[in-house]
């Protein structure tokens, strides 16, 4: 664990545009897409931060800067302390063990010719801590531990459904026990029945593991359930942060509000009421 | 009197694919009604079958390697023996479809208003400057700021929930009696989202069209439908009114779904309740009833099918698939609810 006050991942004034480019032979900037706009987020370690949001808020791209899978255009990226941004890749590398990633897409993330063994044992055997006979029994742990079968081993991703393929993606990113998990859109593309059982396999995971995660999704009820704390984006900022329960209950900022009261409730009679509340305040 | 007809009746609408892996039945003996002026909601997870007993009624499923049988009765037209041409008189004028994506369903080279001209001269005989003002009026009806203005802009040049309004416009524009709306909010926004169940739910109200609305969301089916089929692994399991299936629901699947969702108008549980197992291969589907595999309440004689029928005395409209006596399922319900709302954290 942490010193007292340290956060894990500490995110400051962190900024990516990409230019917009026109002309033909001498391309030049002409607008920029402003997709992180100075955002400032902490996570302690241990902790769930929900990242909301609607498509094109920026999310995504938050995500990837965070990780720099895109380099930042500015400010700054701090893991237990040390500064990200900036840091080339072969100095990110010994980092990127205690730093991994979810994508929503669990078909384009697997590659379609390996074996799921090799899949899920490849970040293992890449920093060389364990081959052979130890390397598969770790595997073989691994993926009973997300609720897959020591027998999967053999197979390719396509034999797999989405909820599965999802569980494979679950156990790379754990194999090497990360402190953080940054997952996007984890369960956006499953079956509601399900999805709740990857956000439980997530809960679990962080209890015995004591993993932090950024739990991106658009789905705000599933992720203030997972989530301790929730931050709101829009155009690119941060324009709500704050306890899950706090957000949800009661929202500050007029984008969540509005946010809020867009979701579906799945309750009829409470719908009505709502319906009808709204047209008396028309 | 007796009751007028249903302006749409299902009854024991089959259809399976061969494959090169084998038959897939993909929609089994499912039956049901839409009265007029009504929205029904079908729901289900992929591979249900609500999909394709959509496009069926559509006749967008024929093909050398589909199977299709049953009835499916429209305005007096049994759909399923149709010949393609009636069936082409009948699509766009008298029944509509609109998709989850918008974008693969509108030509991307031609100006929206150009496309719903299109479609009005097919079906009627106006001239082309009373279509034009035609699709102006239904494009400004569904909420297209500016319409005559935007009306000569390409499809590429709206957002996606513009687009969606595009599609409901053309689907109108014939004035159809039916609108099936397969997943129409999938692809949207939350935001978004709800402006489009707004504008379904008043074209409903004010207009009286009838929606049969294919869906996955179980909280977009409470904002907007009157009854509900709930589907799984190719068949209804259950059917009944909107108020019947969320708060008397009678198949453990239903009731197991609905525990399972988010609500973010009530306190968290500490765990989300959750389905175990996978829906069913319907290349291979279980002997019996296709939820058996991961009902915790599955006994013997779940391995035979029951029928779709009423077995509440009280609710003789409310139908269900479950072997289950009815007290006995309404402790089992009132046992998993409790299990799921215990430990609020």
């Amino acid at each position: 664990m942490n010193g007292a006050g340290e956060p894990l991942l500490e995110i400051r004034n962190l900024v990516k545009h990409f230019p917009v480019k026109s002309g033909v032979l001498f391309s030049r900037e002409v607008d920029r897409v402003r997709a992180v706009d100075g955002v400032d987020l902490t996570v302690a370690a241990g902790e769930t931060l929900g990242l909301v949001g609607e498509s094109g808020s920026g999310k995504s791209t938050l995500c990837r800067a965070v990780l720099q899978l895109v380099e930042p255009t500015s400010g700054s990226v701090r893991f237990e302390g040390r500064e990200l941004v900036g840091l080339r890749q072969r100095q990110l590398r010994p980092l990127r063990r205690d730093m991994q990633m979810i994508f929503q897409d669990p078909y384009a993330s697997l590659n379609p010719r390996r074996r799921v063994g090799q899949i899920v044992g490849g970040p293992i055997k890449l920093n060389g801590l364990a081959s052979g006979a130890e390397l598969r029994r770790q595997v073989e742990e691994l993926l009973d531990r997300v609720g897959l079968s020591p027998e999967h081993y053999d197979r390719f991703p396509h034999e797999f459904s989405g909820g599965q393929r999802q569980r494979i993606g679950i156990a790379r990113a754990i194999a090497l026990k990360p402190k953080l998990i940054v997952a996007d859109e984890p369960v956006s593309a499953l079956d509601v029945s399900i999805q709740a059982q990857i956000v439980n396999l997530l809960d679990d995971l962080q209890d015995e593991l004591g993993l932090a995660y950024v739990f991106v999704a658009h789905d705000i009820g599933v992720v203030r359930h997972i989530s301790d704390r929730i931050a709101v984006m829009h155009h690119g900022k941060i324009v709500e942060t704050g306890d899950a329960d706090q957000v949800c209950e009661h929202p500050r900022d007029d984008y969540t509000k509005k946010l809020l009261a867009a979701v579906p409730i799945p309750d009829p009679r409470e719908s009505r009421e709502r319906r009808r509340a709204s047209l008396g305040s028309a | 009197m007796s009751a007028p007809a249903p302006l749409l009746d299902v009854r024991e609408l089959a259809v399976s694919f061969s494959t090169e892996e084998g038959v897939v039945g993909a929609v089994d003996r499912v039956s049901f009604e839409l009265n007029a002026g009504e929205v029904l909601a079908v729901v289900g997870e992929s591979g249900s079958g609500k999909s394709v007993t959509a496009t069926t009624l559509m006749g967008l499923t024929r093909g050398p390697n589909a199977t299709i049988s049953g009835t499916a009765t429209f305005e007096g037209t049994e759909l399923v023996a149709a010949g393609d041409e009636e069936l082409r008189r009948l699509r766009g004028n008298r029944m509509a479809m609109i998709f989850q994506d918008p974008m693969s369903s509108l030509d991307p080279v031609y100006r929206v208003v150009d496309q719903i001209v299109e479609q009005i001269r097919a079906h009627r005989d106006v001239s082309s400057q009373e279509a034009r003002e035609r699709a102006i009026e239904l494009l400004d009806a569904v909420g297209i700021p500016e319409a005559a203005k935007r009306a000569d802009s390409y499809p590429h040049e709206f957002s996606g929930g513009m687009r969606q309004r595009v599609m409901i416009a053309m689907a109108l524009s014939l004035e159809p009696a039916l609108l099936i709306a397969d997943e129409p909010t999938t692809a949207l926004d939350v935001t978004v989202q709800a402006q489009i169940i707004d504008l379904l739910r008043s074209l409903n109200e004010r207009r009286g069209l009838s929606i049969l609305l294919i869906t996955h969301d179980i909280g977009v089916v409470a904002e907007i439908a009157d009854r509900v089929a709930v589907m799984y692994g190719g068949r209804i399991v259950e059917y009944g009114t909107l108020d019947e299936i969320f708060y008397e629901p009678q198949h453990p699947y239903t009731w197991g779904l609905l525990n399972s969702l988010t609500r973010i108008d009530r306190p968290r549980p500490k765990r989300l309740p959750q389905i175990p197992g996978m829906p069913p291969s319907l290349l291979a589907p279980p002997r019996g009833c296709h939820f058996r595999p991961r009902c915790p309440h599955a006994f013997d004689h779940c391995t035979e099918v029951p029928e779709l029928s009423a077995r509440l005395v009280d609710s003789p409209a409310h139908l269900d698939r479950c072997w289950l006596e009815p007290e006995r399922k309404r402790e089992l319900r009132a046992a998993d609810g409790r299990d799921a709302l215990e430990q609020p954290r």
